[in-house]
């Protein structure tokens, strides 16, 4: 059948999103175009300043919307394009701080699999993926937590492997991610050390995503372990706002599940699931659930069999 | 096959059209501030009026050594051989000081403000401690440096340096002792030169000014002050600018000239200014008694206002009655149509906030973890008066009528804001939300108003031909206050005009210092 992909998940709204088919071991057959809505909800009470959990109540709890665009498309069944365009909103339920709206990050990925070879009885698979991300509007990076992102310019790198058998998968991911600079609206800030100017430099950092469960040609259930760490930053000391660039990291574990309405050629399937963040630093402890419908536009002649399995789904 | 190596180049080209030339070290705007070359050396300036002193030789300096010894011959040599041997971090401390020492110690002084510009966090009976002076290192820190705190130490320091130095310029003239370059051609001088005489050295004077005051107003952070003095006293010797002689002599009389402000401090009621509950509670119900809505702390726990007595604190420019006096009529009523106009007028830019607005709210908020409204004006002064050329001694004079500008600024909006103890806009309405953190005091009058009005009403005097641009700033500044929904529009018109009464204050000052 197709192979779709799709399994997005905000990782640490509103800092990073991301669709996850960028993280996942499936690739969209060629000239075949898998796009869809997502919304995802996210909110947490505590969070960490520094390593120390605390809650603050003049904001009670802080949460991010987001609502998009997302798609993949089949250059070859080998080499896949990748988008989202997210629009974010947050809120504090305490407090007097007004939440934020608007579009965010452009993300692009360009996702090759050079290598798929039978191993053991299964299909193994090794892929490499580029990622940008770049702000589509001048929107204020500089309101944390309320801010809808860090407008920050991303490159990343991520090598990939997956391993399937029957419908048992395991899939593993190591990401480095470059961050530009980003210029903020006010012309000096302290981090250890005063700076004054209204550029601040950005840590970059590392991502592992592991992730495991059964996946076929109707349905993908999966468990899935996130790692975020940026390389550098300060802690937010205490009692005090967090900022762009401090350190954050963040573990979440979740699940994620797909499930194909329509496996006809123009595929219709529902995509859900939820996280939640199990330790992290300078973060919200957040709770994490999105949902979205995708379609699939299949460009080949109709001659020609949709149904062209390069990968067991 | 061809396509997946397209693709692959595309994105390679992509990664570097990105990040080629994209350096992650961000200069601040004064790193590389050029040497301070003084076009007038000022050397009448130890007839300037100073503000504490009873004249320029209260304090009294032994003269130099004469060049001739052997003892300043050996300091001579001292330099030598500091010089043989420069390495790339010494000749960076010699540029980084020789931007000036008055500039520099203002901007450490910044980064101090802003260091331990933190509220503290509630205890788990929902009160607050109090930092203590004694005990700095101990949570809460000390200080906890919001804008009155820090518009005091900024006045502080800026007043004990430019005493210092209307001293040193007295004894400089006295004694005439030329720079070591003067007496040694040979000497590798690495800053410009100058006519000034060199004992005592205005650097040595600032330091040991600045050492002193900061022990009172930054008591935790000692170490990081003194490595910053050594750092820079050594620059001097370094670059030839000074022999040691002349340092620590500039570094006594310096540290001496302080005492005199720190005694200042220590009685100027600002020690008393945090209040206490019954205070805190008799504010409240003398509102209710005038039949006013008193301010309600909107933080939870209820948190104290800020530096309740600070308006009690005593001023450099003015007397307390003449302070009393600045204090302008009441706030429109709650009551009344006029305040629920200008409510509605604040939901309004609440509610339809641009990113414009939220430019200019952020840009001016200054607000926790800052150096303040007061650090700010500050900033926008020194990165002017670096393009100006001035002495030490002028630069010391300007920082401190501005920061007695400011420091008076705080104590009038201090005094107006217990007198009236008025709501802000989100108590009397609480669906507007703001855009910058909602200061804990009470809303009349506006502290970025009446700072920026001050403010820009000296440096208008200092500066002439920029006085069209600081008052554009301080209308900024002020209406920042109401896009940022945290302020009426009644607290940033009155608290403009306020601050610019005070700065005629530090005018009329600069018009008979003796400097103009």
């Amino acid at each position: 059948m197709t192979k779709i992909l799709i399994a997005l998940q905000i990782i640490l709204s509103p800092l990073i999103s991301a669709a996850q088919t960028d993280m996942d071991g499936i690739m969209m057959g060629k000239k075949r175009f898998c796009v869809g809505p997502m919304y995802s909800y996210s909110s947490w009470k505590d969070y960490w300043e520094g390593s120390l959990k605390r809650d603050n109540q003049n904001l009670g709890a802080v949460s991010t919307q987001m609502a998009g665009l997302m798609g993949n498309y089949g250059i070859t069944s080998k080499l896949n394009i990748l988008f989202s365009v997210p629009h974010v909103k947050t809120k504090a339920t305490a407090g007097t701080l007004k939440g934020m709206k608007g579009m965010q990050d452009l993300n692009l990925f360009v996702k090759w699999m050079p290598v798929e070879t039978e191993m053991l009885g299964g299909i193994f698979s090794l892929y490499g993926i580029g990622g940008l991300s770049l702000p589509l509007t001048n929107y204020v990076a500089d309101f944390l937590p309320l801010s809808i992102g860090l407008r920050s310019r991303t490159a990343s790198a991520r090598l990939m492997a997956d391993y399937q058998t029957g419908s048992f998968f395991v899939t593993a991911s190591a990401t480095y991610v470059l961050r530009d600079n980003i210029k903020i609206d006010r012309t000096a800030y302290y981090t250890t050390e005063l700076h004054l100017t209204n550029e601040v430099s950005m840590p970059d950092g590392a991502n592992f995503n592991f992730r495991t469960g059964i996946r076929n040609e109707r349905l993908i259930a999966e468990a899935v372990v996130n790692n975020w760490n940026t390389l550098g930053g300060f802690d937010i000391t205490r009692n005090n706002m967090p900022f762009p660039s401090n350190k954050m990291n963040a573990t979440t574990i979740g699940a994620n599940f797909k499930y194909v309405i329509l496996p006809v050629r123009n595929e219709v399937s529902l995509v859900w699931g939820a996280n939640t963040t199990v330790a992290g630093r300078n973060m919200g402890k957040s709770n994490t659930f999105y949902g979205s419908v995708f379609y699939v536009l299949d460009f080949n002649r109709k001659s020609k069999s949709s149904n062209q399995p390069s990968k067991t789904n | 096959m061809k396509k997946i190596f397209f693709f692959t180049g595309l994105l390679i080209a992509l990664f570097a059209m990105l990040f080629v030339g994209c350096n992650k070290d961000i200069a601040g705007r004064t790193d590389s501030a050029p040497a301070l070359s003084t076009v007038k050396t000022d050397l009448n300036a130890g007839t300037w009026k100073p503000i504490l002193l009873t004249g320029p030789a209260e304090f009294a300096l032994a003269p130099p050594i004469a060049t001739n010894t052997p003892e300043y011959i050996a300091q001579i040599n001292e330099i030598k051989s500091w010089q043989a041997d420069l390495t790339s971090e010494e000749k960076a401390i010699v540029k980084y000081w020789s931007a000036g020492a008055i500039l520099r110690w203002n901007e450490i002084l910044r980064e101090l403000v802003a260091k331990h510009n933190l509220p503290p966090y509630q205890n788990a009976d929902g009160t607050y401690p109090l930092p203590s002076a004694s005990n700095p290192l101990a949570y809460p820190l000390f200080p906890f440096s919001n804008p009155p705190y820090a518009a005091r130490a900024y006045a502080y320091v800026s007043a004990a340096q430019y005493d210092a130095l209307v001293a040193a310029w007295h004894y400089k003239k006295l004694y005439n002792r030329a720079a070591p370059y003067k007496v040694d051609a040979t000497i590798n001088v690495l800053v410009p030169q100058s006519d000034l005489p060199s004992y005592p050295s205005e650097d040595g004077v600032v330091a040991g000014t600045a050492v002193e005051m900061l022990k009172l107003l930054f008591p935790g952070d000692q170490d990081f002050v003194q490595q910053k003095a050594e750092e820079h006293k050594r620059a001097r010797i370094l670059s030839g600018a000074n022999v040691r002689s002349d340092i620590e002599a500039g570094e006594a009389l310096g540290k001496l000239v302080a005492q005199k402000f720190v005694t200042r401090a220590r009685g100027d009621r600002a020690g008393a200014a945090a209040g206490n509950l019954a205070a805190w509670n008799k504010l409240e119900v003398d509102c209710l008694a005038r039949g006013e809505t008193p301010w309600i702390s909107q933080e939870l726990p209820k948190r104290p206002p800020m530096l309740l007595a600070y308006g009690k604190v005593k001023a450099f420019l003015f007397d307390s009655l003449t302070a009393v006096s600045l204090r302008p009529g009441p706030p429109p009523l709650v009551g009344s149509q006029q305040m629920k106009d200008e409510t509605e007028e604040i939901y309004q830019l609440s509610k339809n906030s641009t990113r414009e607005r939220i430019r200019i709210v952020h840009f001016w908020a200054d607000g926790v973890a800052t150096y303040t409204p007061p650090g700010h004006w500050n900033a926008i002064a020194a990165e002017d008066f670096i393009t100006k050329n001035f002495s030490e001694v002028r630069w010391a004079r300007n920082m401190a009528l501005l920061n007695m500008s400011l420091m008076d600024a705080a104590i009038v909006c201090w005094d107006t804001k217990y007198t009236y103890y008025n709501a802000r806009p989100s108590q009397l309405n609480s669906a507007i939300k703001t855009i910058t953190g909602l200061p804990n005091f009470p809303s009349y009058i506006s502290g970025h108003s009446t700072f920026s009005g001050a403010a820009a009403a000296i440096l208008g005097h200092i500066i002439p031909e920029r006085a069209a641009q600081y008052n554009a700033m301080a209308d900024e500044a002020s209406i920042s206050r109401m896009y940022g929904a945290i302020h009426f529009k009644s607290d940033c018109v009155a608290g403009l005009i306020v601050g610019k009464s005070i700065g005629r204050y530090a005018i009329e000052r600069a018009k008979t210092d003796g400097a103009e």
